[in-house]
């Protein structure tokens, strides 16, 4: 029998069968939704006279549009509040189960579905969202739709696609003192660049992502699409059975033992071959930065802008107001964001709160701290950090997407810096003009305190 | 969805690489709940100012500049899912993109739209790019039957691949649903011997 990857096991358990030269049909397991690219796919199979087949595999929550504070009041935005409302309407009319705004299970979709035990190893998932990538973490084939996909999975629970090229990624050694998940994969996709990945479904292997939580894990998976990825994958191993079990939807009793025993034969065979192999050593990455306009302009934080002749990369640095061959050490800075499906998990808090204790936010941050989800916060309060952050001068916001992509009021003005834990430093990403900087929860933790970019590595130390 | 055959058109030179979706459409217009109106949206942070006023200096904003074909720089439509990217695209008047590389997730929303994204060689790209950006009369024929595009009363052309399902999609104007309702008996049956 030939050797198989952990991504050929899943996706091949998967098809249903293939078109004659053509894709295959992929059965989808779990189907998650949210407000912005659902709507328009629930329109078109009304038009159609199309039932949805299997409403009891979807989930949906409120995340991209809801406001961070005062959930408990009717939504200004007449826009946000309708297309909320819509999202309402829909799972009601379709029996599909919403955790709408304000329930307490109610988050960004990347936070509060592998919370719930939705997410498990060696399913297929999709969300009309591309960072849908970040529940391959637990070794489950997950990715990005458009809403048109959107519309064929509610039509058949199926979708047409032809198979990803495969791609591994390989670090071994030892992190240094203060280099956290977001850093592992911003190293990486600051060395393969934001295309390298694109066409290819990612595995992650080596003791670094194996010394992982979980939730590090689903940051790295996370970003994989910032390199062109549809998905990443982390081989499920005892981290992953232990975060599942007992979960809402998860396998209770003997069926998770069996499960179990099914998700132990899924890591990669010794001897599968990839289409294309990279290997780094832990030793070489270091707190991040980028300092451009796509996610694979990140530099080390000690190490100075590059200098690149390219039209495309002087523009960016234009649009950044930065100068090749400048450090970003000492720029003053004065919005920092964590949270995002990147950064808005317990642990992210967790960093962030050790390194603030004791400390006082600078008076010329404006910070948003942002929790991933209700059970977040839940947490944030019942570990203490909340009054840790509050007593630094910091205030705890509600859940939701917020200002990693600005759709509701969370934005950051014109010509501001933002040292965000988010993934998209796009121009405009964060508001109209605004200029974002990626870092790990630690790095957004000192900016915020200091008021300016600091050399964490140095601190640490 | 429109068939698509060939085009014949003039077109627009975006010579900027890693065109994100969240320039192509900025997330603060994806709050309708229909797929109409995108594109007067298309590109808004780039076709005009923080005030509102008409940026000149961008080639969507250049009269010398017009058609249905799109030339872009390397990896275009990279990050966000958003279909709405093609929406804006397509509902702007565009009908074909021409790019050296196209991210995923773009690439297969263009196709659901009748939108048809071209991958060129990037010498191809650059000579295309500059053709048309000197010449904005350059006329551009986009045969999808044959898979060409070539550059009308002159030499240059090049050949263009695309899956033979979504190009049989592509010219008869059929969308995945179809297919996939069709083949609900084989599904069911696929539901009821899961091995995982």
């Amino acid at each position: 029998m030939s050797m198989k990857t952990l991504f050929d096991k899943v996706w091949d358990s998967h098809v249903v069968s293939s078109v004659e030269n053509g894709p295959q049909i992929l059965y989808i397991d779990k189907h998650l939704i949210h407000e912005v690219t659902s709507p328009q796919a629930f329109n078109e199979l009304e038009d159609r006279g199309i039932p949805v087949f299997r409403p009891n595999q979807i989930v949906a929550t409120a995340d991209h549009n809801t406001p961070t504070l005062n959930q408990d009041q009717p939504i200004k935005d007449d826009l946000s509040r309708q297309q909320l409302e819509q999202l309402s309407k829909n799972c009601k009319k379709n029996d599909i189960t919403l955790y709408e705004l304000g329930h307490k299970y109610n988050g960004i979709v990347h936070v509060m579905a592998p919370e719930l035990g939705v997410t498990q190893p060696g399913l297929t998932m999709v969300c009309g969202d591309s960072h849908t990538s970040t529940h391959g973490a637990f070794g489950a084939i997950a990715f990005g739709i458009g809403t048109s996909q959107v519309a064929q999975v509610f039509a058949s629970q199926c979708l047409l696609l032809t198979k990803p090229k495969s791609l591994r990624v390989t670090v071994n050694g030892k992190l240094k003192n203060g280099v956290l998940p977001k850093d592992v994969i911003l190293y990486i996709i600051s060395k393969l660049g934001t295309n390298s990945g694109t066409g290819y479904f990612c595995e992650y292997a080596g003791n670094v992502f194996e010394d992982m939580s979980m939730e590090g894990r689903m940051t790295v998976c996370n970003m994989s699409i910032e390199m062109g990825a549809r998905g990443g994958m982390i081989a499920p191993d005892e981290t992953t059975f232990k975060y599942v079990k007992d979960r809402k939807f998860a396998p209770q009793g003997e069926d998770f033992n069996k499960k179990v025993a099914y998700w132990k034969t899924l890591p990669t065979d010794e001897g599968a071959t990839f289409d294309k192999e990279y290997t780094f050593a832990a030793e070489d990455i270091e707190p991040m930065v980028t300092y451009g306009t796509n996610p694979g302009m990140g530099i080390k934080i000690s190490e100075t802008i590059p200098v690149d002749e390219n039209p495309s990369f002087k523009k960016s640095l234009t649009y950044m107001d930065f100068e090749a061959g400048e450090s970003l050490i000492n720029k003053p800075i004065n919005f920092v964001f964590i949270g995002s499906c990147t950064n808005s998990r317990i642990e992210d808090f967790r960093v962030a709160a050790k390194y603030i204790k004791g400390k006082q936010k600078a008076d010329n941050v404006t910070a948003w701290l942002v929790p991933g989800s209700k059970q977040v916060e839940a947490q944030i309060i019942e570990e203490g950090l909340k009054t840790i952050l509050e007593d630094a001068g910091f205030e705890l916001r509600q859940p939701g997407c917020s200002a990693c992509l600005a759709m509701n009021d969370d934005k950051i003005p014109q010509g501001e810096y933002c040292v965000s834990t988010s993934n998209r430093n796009f121009e405009g990403r964060q508001g109209q003009g605004s200029r974002t900087i990626l870092a790990s929860p630690l790095v957004a933790a000192a900016t915020a305190v200091e008021g300016k970019i600091i050399d964490i590595t140095k601190y640490l130390n | 969805m429109e068939k698509f055959i060939t085009i014949q058109s003039r077109a627009i030179p975006l010579s900027i690489e890693n065109v994100d979706t969240d320039q192509i459409i900025p997330a603060r217009f994806l709050k309708a709940t229909d797929r109409k109106g995108f594109g007067d949206n298309v590109f808004r942070d780039w076709r005009f100012k923080k005030d509102g006023t008409v940026n000149e200096e961008f080639v969507l904003n250049d009269s010398k500049y017009s058609g249905h074909i799109l030339v872009a720089g390397d990896n275009f439509g990279c990050g966000s899912s958003r279909e709405h990217a093609a929406w804006a695209l397509t509902d702007y008047g565009f009908k074909v993109v021409i790019s050296s590389f196209f991210a995923d997730i773009f690439k297969g929303n263009a196709l659901n739209n009748g939108l048809l994204p071209v991958q060129v060689s990037a010498d191809f790209l650059s000579e295309l790019l500059s053709l048309v950006e000197n010449n904005p009369e350059t006329e551009l024929e986009v045969n999808l039957e044959k898979q060409i595009i070539s550059v009308k009363y002159s030499e240059l052309s090049e050949d263009f691949e695309i899956d033979a399902y979504k190009k049989t999609c592509m010219i008869n104007g059929y969308d995945d649903i179809d297919y996939l309702v069709n083949n609900k008996e084989l599904i069911e049956a696929f539901e009821a011997n899961k091995i995982y």
